[in-house]
């Protein structure tokens, strides 16, 4: 029971984490119906971005007090920024030109995209894990016999926060209309003065972004990363997406948690070996026997 | 001045024909056992292509986890000619085992996924790509884990070993190309390759015209994994050796590209730009690299380059021009519908000009 509530709250922070990629695979899959393959790329990207403000900023371990607040913020919020932007440069370079080609042409410009940032990170980090400071210092909650740390704490409230931020984003800003509104349909939002370039370019920004902040959190959590780390986890991501209801923030979030809940538990109870394979059938299982994920509402086919 | 090739040259059989030629005889033109073991190579991933090329070209799935299949038939080589269960069951034999074992396998997987849209379809061909070179990894006890299966069967023809020369492979990978590109291609003309175009270009409409379109997919799935179990005997046999770090999700992509770059759903495309890629990777960047440290770039290090020059392949072809180098007619007027559209809208408008006049 203990080593269930321990895994538990294991699980709930690497849900954390997933539910943050989910939520920029879901909103893109949302506006332009595409599985953006580079998206797993952009949260290692934001990793790195973050490794390399801490080192601008001259952390190399423990921060504590007061600066702990600034250098945590700072540092998410220049992730956020730069992996935004590398989201936006992104679909301005690939993806627009080809919003009206055959659904084949993107998708291969997806994987693509994301073979082309694995080897620029490759080029700039090399091929081996990358340390990443313990920035979060390291007062662990013990309650009973279930130890909680302060950096798990601070990735599901972070995760959390981000995404009632996005939510209220989404449904009370005239911004996140615009985005509901070509989601629905791009010529009637269109021809009702939306500009569906920008609105397109901010699903994009916003998206890349909370990968940013997932990148950020992720080295924390985990101490290290490398290249090649957002394959896996972009895949988890995206069937946290799937399970939760593509096209569904709130059903993102959910399938976040559930799928890291799912690893946690895989690790726990089975092996650690067969975490992967373990994710990869659930992705299967639900598209099976339930598409439209969860939360989501089943849509017929388009022609 | 238009060159006129004689007669025999101008039907596509006479001119795969004069290609079948040439390559029989390109081994000797060398005498160059490294030439020769990268002709076999490069003819290995040639049926690779060709097989993805049903399921991606013909059919307009997007198989991303085509290694999968690749090591599935490898391994099912493997384990039944080694000493790894005291199994030796006779090459030619296991060549269409090997390739059945994956055909089934692309129906298992496909059985279930192909009902769903295209990009799911991607998605979990992706992961399945991931999982099976990992469950090969996993159970060790069977598949020697990481080390993978060593010393395995050499073919033979009644007493003649093919041995450690590259060679008689090269023979035998052609002879199996020769058959995938006749099947192949009989197959675009029959009744399941155009209900795969049919598909490739609107599934709706292809399942009101009564076609079965899971049949039909699942077809296209089999068939292209089918090819790769061939592949997978050749490439294993030739090298002795089946591991879990062969078949990643870069080997899918390296094929992916190929159709990319050759001309996705044309047979002479994809052969062509499966050879451009894999010179590229055994002799251009090779040789890019040195021509660089010559000048005095001495730190450069091309093939460290060439996932990325994949990835950029994809990205510049999709842009620029989608049909490939080498296009068959009927995917390059799709992929330009809309082009044509306004082809179209202009000569009607000049038609009707005139008329008026």
């Amino acid at each position: 029971m203990d080593v269930f509530l321990q895994q538990l709250i294991n699980g709930l922070s690497l849900g954390g984490i997933y539910a943050l990629i989910a939520l920029g695979y879901t909103m893109v899959y949302g506006i332009i119906e595409l599985i953006n393959f580079a998206h797993g790329d952009v949260y290692t990207l934001g990793t790195f971005f973050s490794l390399a403000i801490l080192t601008l900023l001259g952390v190399t371990g423990v921060v504590t007090g007061p600066a702990l607040i600034l250098v945590v913020a700072v540092t998410i919020i220049g992730a956020m920024i730069l992996c935004g932007l590398t989201g936006v440069i992104i679909e301005r370079l690939a993806y627009r030109r080809l919003r009206n080609a055959p659904k084949l042409a993107p998708l291969i410009t997806a994987i693509g995209m994301s073979f082309i940032l694995e080897n620029l990170m490759l080029y700039w980090r090399g091929p081996s894990p990358v340390s990443f400071p313990a920035v979060i210092p390291n007062p662990d909650v013990v309650l009973g016999s279930v130890t909680i740390q302060a950096k798990q704490i601070m990735v599901i409230l972070l995760a959390i926060v981000l995404m009632l931020v996005l939510q209220v984003f989404v449904y009370n800003t005239k911004l996140g209309k615009a985005m509901r509104a070509t989601a629905q349909d791009k010529d009637a939002a269109q021809l009702m003065g939306i500009n569906i370039n920008t609105t397109i370019a901010l699903t994009f920004l916003i998206g890349s972004a909370l990968a940013g902040a997932a990148g950020f959190v992720s080295g924390v959590y985990y101490g290290s990363t490398w290249f090649l780390n957002g394959f896996a986890a972009g895949l988890k991501a995206f069937t946290a997406a799937v399970l939760g209801g593509i096209g569904n923030l709130a059903g993102a979030m959910l399938g976040g948690f559930l799928i890291g809940l799912t690893e946690a538990m895989t690790t726990q109870f089975i092996s650690d070996q067969w975490s992967n394979v373990v994710v990869f059938t659930v992705l299967v299982l639900v598209l099976i026997f339930r598409p439209s994920g969860l939360l989501g509402e089943s849509l017929p086919n388009k022609v | 001045m238009t060159v006129r090739l004689p007669a025999p040259l101008r039907t596509p059989i006479g001119q795969a024909a004069l290609a079948f030629a040439v390559a029989i005889a390109l081994p000797f033109i060398g005498h160059n056992g490294g030439f020769t073991n990268f002709l076999a190579d490069a003819g290995a991933f040639v049926l690779l292509a060709l097989g993805l090329n049903i399921v991606v070209g013909f059919a307009g799935l997007l198989d991303l986890g085509y290694a999968a299949f690749f090591a599935i038939g490898s391994y099912a080589f493997a384990m039944l000619a080694s000493p790894q269960f005291g199994i030796h069951l006779p090459f030619w034999v296991l060549l269409f085992v090997a390739s059945g074992i994956a055909a089934v396998f692309g129906i298992l997987l496909g059985a279930p996924t192909l009902r769903l849209r295209g990009d799911y379809l991607a998605i979990v061909t992706l992961g399945f790509g991931e999982i099976v070179p990992q469950t090969f990894l996993n159970l060790a006890q069977w598949t020697g884990g990481p080390n993978g299966i060593g010393s395995l069967d050499q073919p033979t023809i009644g007493s003649y070993k093919f041995g450690f020369d590259a060679l008689p492979y090269y023979f035998m990978v052609l002879g199996l190309i020769a058959l995938a590109v006749w099947l192949a291609n009989n197959m675009r003309a029959s009744r399941l390759g155009r209900a795969w175009m049919a598909i490739r270009e609107d599934e709706l409409a292809a399942a009101h015209m009564g076609i079965n379109t899971t049949a039909t997919k699942l077809a296209a799935f089999a068939m292209g994994a089918s090819f790769s179990g061939l592949a997978g005997c050749a490439l294993a046999s030739k090298l002795q050796l089946v591991s879990p770090d062969q078949f990643g999700f870069n080997v899918s992509v390296f094929i992916l590209a190929m159709l990319v770059l050759g001309g996705m759903g044309n047979i002479p495309g994809v052969i062509v730009g499966s050879l451009i890629l894999s010179a590229l990777e055994r002799f251009i960047l090779p040789q890019g690299t040195n021509f660089l440290h010559g000048l005095g770039f001495t730190s450069v290090d091309l093939s460290n380059s060439r996932f990325l020059i994949y990835g950029v392949i994809l990205v510049m072809m999709m842009l620029f021009r989608p049909e490939g180098l080498i296009p068959s007619r009927q995917r390059k007027a799709e992929l330009h519908a809309a082009d044509d559209d306004a082809t179209v809208a202009a000569h009607e408008q000049t038609l009707y000009t005139e008329a008026v006049r």
